[in-house]
């Protein structure tokens, strides 16, 4: 299973092997990783999914659709490699993939 | 005494008490946590059941709040398949409709709501459905095929999510409303009005100003709603989506604070200090709006599951949220943020005959109190900074879409 490392804003990493298909959102929900909490359930709705991609990543992972760049272009903390966690869909490709928390999602 | 760890009950396995046993152990309660809920599933997500579930493009593992494995992980011991009968708060004991015993030292009534009955003849035929759980959800998936004729009783949310869904599988529609317009709690005149264009557009008929008198059966199953003028509604399926009813009952019998829910702080505590209530069962405060209310919703259950959480495991208060809601309608995303309590105006932002614009309502003093936004989700985010922020704003600069809100919102 492909994994990938979420890395809280205090520094605390999680090393997590999230299944092919599901979102890297639900990867930290299901596993009770803090700091990411995807409260519409993966519907690009709340924007309570934040995160940083590691620049390393930002290629594979893609760039968001209009739907998810509107949601984060009011995020208080967006910075150029913000996405909704719930829009990145876990590959093979993506093994490896790190990802960063920002300091509160509301 | 012995030191035994504390134990939280958390009664009732909806988003509320699944969230909160999450949260619980994400701040780092170290006792045991039992989650007793009445159906027979862990806690799942109910928004899909109406869109996603009835098409059938959802699971029930991806409907599942947390995969199965997870509670054991985490240590949370699932009481599923029973409910909460007695609350003995002098001895911190429950009893469940299983017939056990449960003590607590801590506990979270997370209760919710129930379908408003209709009471009305006819309520009892078969093919007169509600929508609440997954139950519900399939008992209504099986009715809609193409070609069954569906006749929705309230103009909410539900009715319309479920006409949509019901016109995306090929049945027909008709959603019945008692209020001049569909939406008439809960949302203002100009999305109402949109919305009953949009769905009459795509195929589903809507009765506004119309009183149900009786549903009409034949062999004991729905064949026609009958309304107070005569007029007549072929349908083999009626779902009642008439509002929904707190589940308070047992709190108010034990004698905790009740108003139009069970009475909690922001910290979720109830007026007794052993005992916290999350979701729909609570009336709670909405400090933006100076007053206190019920919201049903999951973004509210949520918070609440937060604000429970840290105030057991010790923690600061979450900062207060802007209550948003949102729902799919064909195309159509709607997110609306904030209350329009006591608003006086309201501005509409975008091309309405394009599906995507928002509305604002302005207070007196034109603070912005809420937003509605269909397919706009840039207008939604900026709004709900504005009403968390209560900013003034000019009603002509929020009107013109070359001022970009980031500027109004600054």
């Amino acid at each position: 299973m492909p994994s990938v490392t979420y890395i809280e804003h205090n520094g605390t990493e999680y090393r997590i092997e999230v299944e092919d298909g599901l979102s890297v959102m639900r990867g930290a929900v299901d596993n009770g990783v803090p700091g990411i909490d995807g409260d519409c359930g993966g519907e690009c709705a709340c924007a309570t999914c934040h995160v940083y991609v590691d620049e390393a990543w930002l290629a594979k992972t893609g760039t968001p659709s209009e739907q998810e760049a509107s949601m984060l272009s009011f995020a208080a903390t967006a910075q150029p490699n913000s996405r909704l966690s719930c829009q990145i869909a876990m590959t093979a490709e993506l093994d490896g993939l790190v990802v960063r928390m920002p300091e509160a999602q509301h | 005494m012995s030191e035994q760890p504390p134990r939280i009950v958390i009664a009732g396995a909806g988003h509320a008490g699944g969230s909160a046993a999450a949260f619980l152990r994400q701040y780092g309660w170290k006792g045991g946590i039992t989650l007793v809920g009445e159906e027979a599933n862990a806690p799942y997500q109910r928004p899909p059941l109406s869109k996603a579930w009835l098409k059938g493009e959802a699971t029930a593992e991806s409907l599942a709040l947390r995969p199965a494995r997870f509670y054991a992980q985490q240590n949370i011991e699932l009481r599923l398949g029973t409910r909460l009968e007695v609350l003995d708060r002098a001895a911190k004991r429950l009893v469940l409709s299983d017939g056990t015993a449960l003590g607590y030292d801590r506990l979270i009534l997370a209760l919710g709501a129930r379908p408003r009955a209709l009471p009305l003849p006819g309520a009892d035929l078969a093919g007169v459905l509600a929508l609440r759980g997954t139950i519900d959800a399939d008992a209504l998936q099986a009715a809609l095929k193409p070609g069954a004729r569906l006749a929705v009783i309230g103009g909410g949310y539900i009715g319309l999510e479920v006409a949509a869904s019901a016109r995306a599988l090929g049945a027909g529609a008709v959603v019945i409303e008692r209020e001049a317009r569909v939406l008439a709690r809960v949302a203002g005149a100009d999305l109402s009005a949109f919305l009953e264009r949009a769905h009459r557009a795509r195929g589903v008929e809507i009765v506004t100003g119309a009183q149900v008198q009786a549903i009409e059966g034949q062999d004991g199953a729905a064949r026609a709603v009958l309304l107070q003028d005569g007029t007549r509604i072929p349908a083999d399926t009626v779902l009642v989506g008439i509002g929904a009813m707190p589940n308070l009952e047992l709190a108010r019998e034990a004698g905790l604070d009740c108003g139009a829910g069970i009475v909690v702080d922001l910290a979720a505590r109830t007026s007794d200090p052993a005992i916290y209530a999350i979701g729909d069962c609570t009336q709670r405060p909405l400090p933006l709006y100076d007053r206190a209310g019920r919201l049903e919703s999951v973004p509210n259950a949520i918070e609440q599951a937060k604000q429970a959480a840290a105030d057991l495991c010790g923690r600061p208060p979450p900062p207060p949220e802007v209550p948003w809601f949102w729902s799919d309608q064909f195309e159509l995303r709607l997110q609306m943020a904030g209350l329009a309590f006591d608003a006086r105006e309201t501005v509409v932002r975008g091309d309405m005959a394009a599906d995507s614009f928002a509305v604002f309502h302005l207070d007196a003093a034109q603070r912005v109190l809420a937003v509605e936004a269909v397919n706009a989700p840039t207008d939604f985010m900026a709004g709900r900074l504005l009403v968390a922020k209560q900013a003034r704003v000019a009603p002509d600069l929020l009107r013109d879409t070359a001022t970009p809100l980031k500027d109004l919102a600054a």
